[in-house]
């Protein structure tokens, strides 16, 4: 099996995300992978130990996210390859997708390739079904459970109304949910394994395409106005009365 | 000159802090009131290589430098003081004589079961109910060769993780006359015949790590079960336990800067006189000595673990750190349960048990007295 894991940067969860003159700033806070790609690198490295084979980290964006790629590398993955060309730095969903897929192609022979459900900061959900389409294979989204078996690949969809097992034909693209399991931990060995590993960058003439003309255009960033929130302590003498007031302020307040 | 952690380290550190922030910190109150050990730490801390880390990988280790240690132990202490020295007795002095010492056969046997973290782990019983600092005085266990076998007799006391180990590493008298070089170190398996381990000790602090006293009756282990050089435990303890100061102190640092977050929290959020006491300068000040000695300490520890990186000498450097960082956890907690208030004094409150968990670090792996001796040979010595 050879698996792509698509992967991306970004502010780490507790950053406060902001806009600033038309820019959107995240003041000190660290960049990570981003945390749902994390079950993406799990979920390859799954089937990497079930049935062989290799597992390969991409990423676009500055040179900043080799430290996204370390990490996968250090939880296991076997390769790593950064996208970074000035040109791509306005980039939108099925601009990112296009230039995966041109990735995808060059590094060749891929088996599956895997993404997370969404990233934390822009959270579309899109690229990976977008990525598909550029690459003309089977979708396969939301998989809690992978399972290869010759030529095709079951899965089994997690969404809010129950499970759907579904199958597609190999290769084929994958979006990976939290049912997969945690995401281990790098191991020591993991780390000095990648601190010491070059990460390749390839740019768009690497990869023999134009930069991707973005079809989404942002009109305007705006941090959203504080919501006001009121606490309010609920007492009672037993946990039958506090329940049964919670209750009356739930469905007072309309939130059911 | 360079005070900066090396790539390698800073993501050992990130990722050594998450999983501690994940798995040993939420149940550090919950082990310490029910006495109870962390094993999802090791279960979850091994394939991390956190149990390895003084195994070579062809044993199953991470063979982590003894900076990216320290950083561990820091990390650990922060989350958990019971959990962090379960974790040390274990990598500093259950399995560092091994791996330094130990014969090829011994080493394939015994590490990589207890680097993984699906077993149990590795202990070291130098102490004995008439023998604490006063190891080569003091120590009575006994090893007699009789045919294949080495045959111990005795008991030792303070034996931390025996309870939950695959082998306890045991200082024993294989030469009855005495003096430097009548010490040696074997490997008993704790299922061996004749070995009792007592229920652990009632503590005062570090209750989620076990400690036990352990008796040896009559006890067998073949004559290849000596670790080392026959003769030479002394010195090998002398060497183990240089080591593991640096990881005390490591603790150490983790129960300081753990209980100064925790008085930053509360000095912010506690309101006296009409202000958050974080704007009394009585408080401040507190919070100040607080950093500063936590500064001192991890870079006195820093610098001892550099050295013994280096290959150069550190014992010194070493008991210095210890003494420090040992000291200063105590002030620290004090000053923090202090800032705390009645809260502080609170089992509600994390507060006091770093306190308590903080006591021990003067005690073990040698006294604040003992390093002060140590420091006393290099400070008059005239060479
Ligand atoms: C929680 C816990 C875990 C432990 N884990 C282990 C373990 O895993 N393995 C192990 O072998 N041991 C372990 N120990 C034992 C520990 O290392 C000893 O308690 C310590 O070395 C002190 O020895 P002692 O208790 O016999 O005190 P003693 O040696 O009797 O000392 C009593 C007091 O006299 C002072 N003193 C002694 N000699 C001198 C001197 N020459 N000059 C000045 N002052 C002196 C000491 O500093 C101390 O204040 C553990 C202890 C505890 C409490």
């Amino acid at each position: 099996m050879k698996i792509i894991a698509c992967i991306k940067q970004v502010p780490d969860s507790e950053a406060k995300v902001k806009a600033e003159n038309g820019q959107i700033t995240w003041g000190e806070a660290p960049l990570v992978i981003n945390p749902f790609d994390e079950y993406a690198v799990e979920g390859a490295l799954q089937q990497k130990e079930a049935l062989g084979g290799t597992v390969a980290a991409v990423c676009i964006g500055p040179e900043s996210a080799k430290e996204a790629l370390k990490h996968a590398l250090a939880m296991g993955s076997d390769q790593a390859i950064l996208i970074s060309d000035p040109a791509l730095s306005i980039l939108d969903t099925a601009g990112a997708a296009r230039v995966l897929a041109a990735a995808v192609k060059k590094i060749g022979d891929a088996d599956m390739v895997v993404f997370g459900r969404q990233t934390l900061d822009d959270g579309t959900g899109l690229t990976a079904a977008q990525t598909a389409r550029a690459l003309g294979w089977p979708m396969l989204g939301l998989a809690g459970q992978i399972k290869v078996d010759g030529g095709s690949v079951q899965i089994e969809r997690v969404t809010e109304e129950g499970r759907q097992s579904l199958k597609g034909k190999l290769p084929a693209v994958l979006s990976v949910v939290q049912s997969i399991g945690e995401p281990r931990y790098p191991s020591f060995m993991g780390i000095r394994k990648a601190s010491k590993a070059e990460i390749p960058v390839w740019t768009l003439a690497d990869l023999g395409i134009a930069a991707p003309e973005t079809v989404v255009k942002r009109l305007e960033i705006v941090t959203p106005p504080a919501r006001e929130t009121v606490v309010e302590i609920i007492g009672g003498e037993t946990p039958a009365q506090i329940a049964e007031q919670l209750a009356d302020k739930v469905l007072a307040e309309k939130v059911l | 000159m360079d005070f900066d952690l090396n790539e390698e380290q800073k993501a050992w550190k990130r990722t050594v802090h998450d999983f501690v922030a994940k798995v040993v910190k939420p149940r550090a109150q919950e082990v310490d009131e029910r006495e109870e050990f962390n094993w999802e730490a090791v279960r979850k801390g091994g394939p991390l290589g956190l149990l390895g880390m003084n195994i070579p990988e062809e044993y199953g280790g991470s063979n982590v430098d003894m900076i990216s240690s320290t950083i561990a132990m820091e990390e650990l202490g922060w989350g958990c003081g019971s959990t962090a020295l379960a974790f040390t007795a274990h990598n500093g002095l259950g399995t560092a004589p091994l791996t330094r010492y130990g014969s090829e056969e011994l080493k394939q046997k015994w590490l990589p079961l207890v680097a993984d973290g699906k077993g149990n782990l590795g202990s070291l019983a130098l102490t004995e109910p008439g023998a604490g600092s006063d190891i080569q005085g003091g120590v009575t266990c006994r090893a007699e060769k009789q045919g294949g076998d080495w045959v111990i007799n005795g008991a030792k006391m303070w034996c931390t993780n025996a309870g939950i180990a695959e082998y306890i590493i045991t200082l024993v008298r294989t030469d009855a006359k005495g003096g430097s070089k009548s010490l040696s170190m074997i490997l008993v398996p704790t299922g061996s015949k004749g070995l009792v381990i007592d229920p652990a000790e009632k503590k005062m602090g570090l209750r989620g790590s076990p400690t036990h006293g352990v008796h040896y009756e009559n006890v067998r282990v073949p004559l290849g079960y000596l670790v080392g050089e026959e003769g030479r435990g002394m010195h090998q303890t002398l060497a183990t336990l240089d080591a593991g100061r640096i990881s005390i102190g490591g603790i150490s640092v983790g129960l300081a800067v753990a209980a100064l977050e925790a008085a930053v929290n509360y000095a912010r959020e506690r309101y006296a006189f009409g202000k958050p006491i974080s704007e009394f300068q009585a408080t401040q000040f507190k919070l100040s000595n607080m950093a500063t000695e936590i500064e001192v300490a991890r870079t006195m520890l820093h610098k001892a673990a550099w050295l013994k990186d280096q290959g150069r000498p550190f014992n010194k450097e070493a008991a210095m750190a210890k003494l420090f960082a040992t000291e200063m956890a105590e002030r620290v907690c004090y000053d923090a349960i202090q800032i705390h208030g009645g809260n502080g004094y609170s089992r509600d409150f994390h507060v006091e048990r770093m306190y308590r968990d903080a006591r021990l670090m003067t005690i073990g792996e040698g006294t604040s007295e003992i390093q002060r001796l140590v420091i006393a040979r290099h400070v008059l010595s005239t060479e």
